[in-house]
């Protein structure tokens, strides 16, 4: 893998030189993200959202295991220690704001990667593997995420609880016994939260090996970039550190500004009040609605309104898990050769209209059912299959799209010379 | 054929979701036309808090100790009849102020349950500090809630808290943006046992006006007790008992920030060194 002009790990301590020669780990990290993984020298900084994803899910597992050292899985005691956490334990208040709203950081970032994808076509090949495993972390993480919104055992966490798993009582005949088999009962209580606590556990361990794929799998073609043409020669690439890590570094401290900003002076911004609320099964909030994150989805579920063939539950949860799993085939939906949409006239504008369509989704999904949010819930849901699924298949066949530069040195010139020189000194791409 | 169908099968898939959706579109939109929803009363006559500003807001606000007295003297007073404070233990009254000793006074003044596991007796004993305020058992009409964490629990907090407390109305002569409310709906009556109150989400409420007059609480401290200004420091009070911790955070946070602003600017330097003689 990688370029052969990569620098090799050349260990200079006695101590580096031993380890080296009995675990290569030294090795492994300097080619994955040290010296040794030369990078595409024209990265904007939509390239910095995966390293910041990383970063999250740094965060999220070391305040979530010390989280664990004092919470109770128990559907008697769960809230309540939530609450001594927030009030007797040593920076409890911190800890737990941190990993509430570090969940929120943890998906707009990974929101931002995705749509940073679909913009360059990083899903393209050869990356397509890349791509796949990445909508695995993203499917891993809102199992987490959901699960984890349950563990505070309030009256969101419970009915949030009650409404995701009663999607699996939509499936025909033995989708009721499903429902009552993974919660151990026949509305979530103990059995629930504790299983859940075990698997909000354990995922975060999943999503980092699947990052590790991820990662690997990346650094086999090595990382697109903004032009979406190949690297071509030593002259258009730079090693990751020090370059990408200075520019990772001050990207990662203004990630780290706005976390702060949250946690300490607005820590509930996001969250839901009905969740200061204990879970009480007997009386059902006014308006159930997830966090943020899932809100362009919750808005897919509830626009199908209409029994035809099969039930109308049923075609929402379909449509729901469908507008994930429609993410895996999008290597095969776009077939155009070019990658990056800044050459591709009529992508571009598709692609500017999805944002905005699930801007709007989200909206729906946050707002109150009324006739209202629902005509646009349904006409912005509309919108989202035809993108991926008819839109976008038809723009890759009949698109004309602009020529593309050379090189990567060639683009970055022209842009610093106002024309398309290809002159960098001795280092001219040899083709 | 079967593989041109299957080739297409996206068009298919993307045709089925489309064509739902327009039939649930359809739908959505005849019902409108035919059935258009009705303001109902408390759509219409629901009111939002006005705005209440407290010292602790802000990212450098801090909780006014003489407030939260004042509050907790109104708590003890008039709502801990019927709502408790489970999540707060006497000890963190030392946070807003009271010495000791004053700590000591108020645990003993309440009753805390025991069980005595070798009898099976049960029993009371005078509160001491370690103990949390303990849970108030409310026989009528019902269930008042906790009120540890009520600011964070309600839509509005402080303000809504504010809101409700000096909200409530005569029906009769209710009026909302120049509408009367027995104009509109002449048929509103509010069921037995229940108050007219317009900031709570249904317009009608269990508990009764807590604060009815000006001196209701004798302050210590010569601040003139009227229903706004008791109301208002309840309201604070209530918002040191749900985050008690607001003062640590907030000078944690501006610590955090002054740092993180540092870090930025260094960072930012060695990036633009690093990357001096490389176009990009």
């Amino acid at each position: 893998m990688s370029f052969p002009w990569a620098k090799q790990y050349e260990p200079k301590h006695p101590v580096m030189q031993w380890v080296d020669n009995r675990l290569p780990l030294p090795r492994l990290v300097y080619g994955a993200i040290g010296g040794g993984y030369p990078v595409p020298r024209n990265l904007n900084y939509w390239w910095n959202f995966g390293v910041l994803a990383g970063a999250a899910l740094a965060v999220q597992i070391i305040t979530g295991v010390v989280l664990a050292m004092h919470y109770a899985a128990n559907g008697a005691v769960a809230f309540d220690s939530v609450e001594h956490i927030m009030r007797d334990v040593n920076g409890g208040w911190f800890l737990r704001y941190a990993h509430a709203n570090g969940a929120s950081m943890f998906f707009i970032v990974v929101y931002i990667h995705i749509f940073r994808g679909l913009y360059y076509g990083s899903y393209k090949p050869p990356r397509e593997m890349v791509w796949l495993l990445g909508v695995v972390i993203f499917l891993l993480m809102m199992a987490t995420a959901f699960m984890g919104y349950v563990l505070p055992w309030g009256q969101m966490s419970f009915w949030g609880a009650q409404v995701i798993t009663g999607f699996f009582s939509a499936i025909p005949l033995v989708g009721e016994n499903i429902r009552i088999w993974l919660l151990g009962g026949y509305a979530p209580d103990n059995a629930a939260l504790n299983r859940f606590f075990s698997l909000h556990y354990l995922l975060p361990f999943v999503i980092a090996g699947v990052i590790i794929l991820h990662i690997w799998a990346l650094h086999i073609p090595g990382s697109n970039n903004p032009e979406g043409v190949d690297v071509k020669g030593e002259q258009d690439t730079v090693p990751f550190h020090p370059y990408y890590t200075a520019k990772d570094g001050w990207g990662m401290g203004v990630f780290f500004l706005i976390f702060a900003l949250l946690v300490f002076f607005a820590p509930n911004m996001l969250g839901h009040p009905d969740n200061y609320i204990p879970a009480n099964p007997l009386s059902t909030p006014a308006h159930i609605v997830p966090e943020w994150y899932f809100w362009p989805f919750y808005a897919i579920l509830r626009s199908f309104t209409a029994d035809f063939i099969l039930p109308a539950k049923l075609w929402g949860v379909l449509a729901m898990f469908g507008s994930i799993l429609i993410l895996f085939f999008l290597p095969w939906l776009d077939r155009s050769p070019v990658r990056s949409a800044k050459y591709r006239p009529a992508y571009r504008i598709a692609f500017w209209v999805l944002v905005v369509d699930v801007l709007l989704l989200g909206y729906v999904g946050g707002s109150e059912a009324t006739p209202k949010f629902l005509i646009l819930g349904q006409i912005t849901a509309a919108y989202y299959f035809a993108h991926f699924l008819i839109i976008v298949p038809i723009i890759s066949r009949i698109e004309k799209t602009r020529p593309l530069p050379n090189s990567i040195t060639e683009a970055v010139l022209a842009k610093h010379d106002g024309h398309g020189a290809t002159r960098d000194g001795a280092a001219v791409p040899a083709e | 054929m079967g593989s041109l169908f299957l080739r297409n099968l996206n068009y298919f898939i993307g045709a089925a979701f489309v064509v739902m959706l327009v039939i649930a579109l359809v739908g959505t939109v005849s019902g409108l036309v035919s059935n258009p929803p009705q303001e109902t009363v408390d759509e219409a006559f629901h009111v939002h808090p006005t705005p209440l500003h407290l010292e602790s807001d802000g990212p450098f606000g801090k909780f006014n100790d003489r407030q939260l007295q004042r509050g907790f003297q109104v708590y003890k007073e008039v709502c801990s009849a019927c709502h408790s404070l489970k999540h707060v233990a006497f000890r963190n009254l030392e946070d807003i102020g009271y010495s000791e000793g004053q700590v000591k006074t108020i645990a003993a003044e309440y009753q805390v349950p025991t069980f005595d596991p070798k009898t099976g007796d049960r029993d009371t004993r005078p509160g001491v500090p370690a103990d949390t305020f303990p849970i108030v058992y409310y026989p009528g009409q019902g269930s008042p809630p906790d009120l540890s964490m009520i600011a964070k629990a309600r839509e509005g907090g402080a303000a809504y808290i504010h809101a409700l407390i000096t909200g409530y109305r005569n029906p009769k002569t209710f009026t909302k943006d120049g509408k009367s409310l027995m104009k509109e709906f002449p048929d509103f009556k509010v069921p037995d046992g229940l108050h007219f109150n317009p900031y709570f989400a249904n317009l009608n409420i269990a508990m009764p006006p807590p604060l009815t007059k000006e001196g209701q609480v004798q302050y210590m401290d010569g601040t003139r007790p009227t229903i706004d200004q008791m109301s208002k420091d309840v309201a604070a009070f209530l918002v040191w008992a749900a985050e008690p911790k607001l003062e640590a955070r907030h000078r944690a946070g501006v610590a955090a920030v002054i740092f993180l602003l540092i870090f930025i600017g260094l960072a930012f330097g060695a990036y633009k060194n690093i990357w001096r003689d490389i176009k990009h």
